[in-house]
């Protein structure tokens, strides 16, 4: 079984986000990154089938800056045996068309029976590359899955897919690409064997020219779609702090608040 | 008359909601740019939704009928809707951005070579008639304008509860176009074994005007009983903070936030929830929302347009009650 887990590097949840003061770009200074939450999930569903399996490879492909590498490394130390870094400025500020792109391009070249990203992004919140990776790979996608099962010939996965008021339970023939969400598993930490091992693993990065495909068809310049301007949103005005002696009070002040005032209920 | 399109998506022989929503707002664009306002109905019989498109401003319907898709698959709707998409060259084709919808847009999307701009808050014309939407980022943290390259159809998909839907005209007839679609199983490829329900009958939360949340300050599984009776009178949904479903009190279809649902009620009740930027980030475009937290001092009364310091245990049923109160007034 050889696994590939598309892993995107993100700005941590916590980080505070600021347009540059001409707003056409991220500011990202003092940023802490980190591996994307869903890519969390998706990095260890890949270990715990190939560690069922008992062979295989979990190959880690990241497009990302430099800084990108860290968060491979992490991937790494969590039981990944290697890594591809599609690590050139022409990839770089690409939209999900771009982006899937230039993965495609360098899976294509690779041994692959399953493909996992996460759900998405939580930097540009798309939620698209992993189902136009399948589209240009041909391959069947399955987006947010919350259970995956491998079937005895290991030529099918039955999943399971959340969707509003329900859950999907699809059975899907192999190669296929899956994203990832959160209730799939809980990803393990890395430990500290695992750091040092990690030090040692295989980490290729590939330039544009590996990957034979020019400027134009990859990063900003191969994008369908263009950021003109970042802003942050409005500020919510100060609200109201119901007054009341007692908590029963406090409600029935609220109620007639939310009733004549707000007008929402 | 290229024409601007909606993708229609049904569930249990309704049309969801945010298919009305997005309809109200792509007719004003349809009328600036001087074409057509049409939807696309996917399924094994969907003719006798069209007429409620009609009423709610399509002028056009594309019926897309055949057995094999009975239930959503990515790969079916996928080739039914981008041969319909090539034969009559729409300039702008927009989703709801729902769990399918952002799953079918996406793959169209890659299929056809065109932008796509996901979960927008905003659409808009610029100067020459090109897609413009503006669409939060970083969870909320930033907006971003977003143009698109000439490639069509330029394609979106929007945030419900955000766009305003017009009055329906139930006189207004839409031109009803049956379409035949060639979708082999080869297309399809995946199986759709099962479907569990799990949420009932109640709206899901995405769609839900008013939510309850409740989080750690629950205690437990059994006190959420309190905020499906206040719920009940209100007549919204139950949702919860990661801490309340990470212990396993609520699903995790009920967790509200950036690992979550991003939900945009008119009405959103934060009970026991200290308000933390991942929770915010899937609640903080809520148009009214209100906090009940003991701690004075919760990130939650920042962003709350009425808070209430005290026991949750304390004010929730009599919120209930008063809200009952006022109801049969
Ligand atoms: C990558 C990542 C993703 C995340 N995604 C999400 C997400 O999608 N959704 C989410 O919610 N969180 C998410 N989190 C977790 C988030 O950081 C917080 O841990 C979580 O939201 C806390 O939940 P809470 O407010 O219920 O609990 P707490 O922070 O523990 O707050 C409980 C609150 O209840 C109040 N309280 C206690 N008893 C009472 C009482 N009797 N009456 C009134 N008030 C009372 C307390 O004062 C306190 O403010 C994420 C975290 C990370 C790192
Ligand atoms: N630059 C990238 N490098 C590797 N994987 C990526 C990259 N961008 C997106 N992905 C994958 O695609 C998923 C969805 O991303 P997005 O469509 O951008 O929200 C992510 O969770 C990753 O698995």
């Amino acid at each position: 079984m050889d696994i590939i887990v598309c892993l995107k590097q993100v700005p941590d949840t916590e980080a505070e986000i600021r347009p540059t003061p001409d707003n056409t770009e991220i500011n990202y200074e003092g940023i802490k990154f980190v591996i994307n939450v869903y890519d969390e999930y998706a990095v260890e569903e890949a270990l715990r089938i190939r560690e069922k399996v008992g062979e295989g490879t979990v190959t880690i492909v990241t497009l990302g800056p430099e800084r990108a590498v860290e968060s491979i490394r992490t991937a790494l130390a969590m039981g990944a045996d290697k890594a591809v870094h599609l690590d050139d400025a022409a990839f770089l500020g690409g939209d999900a068309n771009a982006t899937a792109r230039a993965l495609a391009k360098a899976i294509e070249a690779m041994s692959y029976d399953i493909i996992f990203c996460g759900k998405q992004a939580i930097d540009d919140d798309l939620a698209q590359v992993g189902n136009i990776l399948g589209e240009f790979l041909n391959l069947p996608s399955v987006t947010g899955i919350v259970k995956f099962d491998l079937s005895e010939d290991k030529k099918k996965a039955t999943v399971q897919r959340q969707i509003e008021g329900g859950i999907e339970v699809l059975e899907v023939p192999l190669p296929a690409v899956f994203t990832a969400t959160k209730g799939l598993n809980e990803p393990r930490y890395p430990s500290l064997p695992g750091i040092m091992k990690a030090k040692k693993k295989e980490l290729k990065p590939v330039k544009l020219g590996d990957l034979g495909l020019n400027e134009g068809e990859v990063g900003k310049k191969g994008s369908l779609t263009q950021v003109l301007k970042y802003s942050l949103p409005p500020v919510r005005g100060a609200g109201k702090i119901v007054q009341g002696d007692t908590p029963e009070e406090k409600a029935a002040n609220l109620a007639k608040l939310l009733r004549e005032e707000a007008k929402v209920i | 008359m290229a024409g601007i399109w909606v993708y229609a998506e049904h569930r249990d022989g309704n049309i969801r909601k945010v298919t009305f929503e997005i309809l109200g707002e792509a007719k004003k664009l349809a009328e600036k740019k001087g074409e057509e306002l049409c939807a696309v109905l996917i399924g094994a019989e969907v003719e006798g939704m069209a007429s409620k498109l009609g009423a709610y401003g399509a002028q056009k319907v594309y019926c897309v009928e055949a057995d094999c898709l009975l239930g959503y698959t990515t790969g079916g709707f996928t080739k039914a809707l981008c041969d319909l998409v090539q034969q009559h060259k729409p300039s702008i084709l927009l989703f709801g951005a729902t769990t399918n919808g952002k799953d079918l847009s996406a793959r169209v999307a890659g299929r056809l070579g065109v932008g796509l701009a996901t979960d927008c808050t905003g659409i808009a014309l610029d100067d020459a008639g090109s897609l413009q939407v503006r669409r939060p980022m970083f969870a909320g943290k930033v907006y971003a304008e977003v143009a698109f390259s000439e490639a069509t159809p330029q394609m979106a998909s929007i945030r419900p509860n955000v766009l305003a839907a017009m009055t329906p005209d139930e006189t207004r007839k839409p031109e009803v176009i049956k379409v035949t679609p060639d979708v082999k199983p080869e297309d399809i490829r995946i199986e759709v074994t099962d479907v569990i329900r799990t949420g009932g009958e109640k709206p899901d939360l995405t769609e839900a005007e008013i939510i309850v949340s409740g989080g750690r300050g629950m205690k437990g599984p059994e006190n959420f009983q309190i905020l499906e009776e206040l719920a009940d009178v209100l007549g919204g949904v139950v949702g919860a903070s990661r801490a309340a479903v990470d212990a396993g009190w609520r699903p995790q279809s009920d967790q509200v936030g950036q690992s979550g649902k991003v939900v945009t009620p008119n009405l959103y009740i934060a009970c026991g929830i200290s308000g933390a930027i991942q929770h915010l980030a899937g609640m903080g475009t809520s148009k009214v929302i209100v906090a009940i937290n003991k701690d004075p001092e919760a990130p939650i009364f920042k962003k709350a347009d009425y808070g209430v310091v005290d026991d949750l245990f304390k004010v929730v049923p009599s919120l209930a009650e008063e809200c009952k109160k006022l109801k049969s007034e």
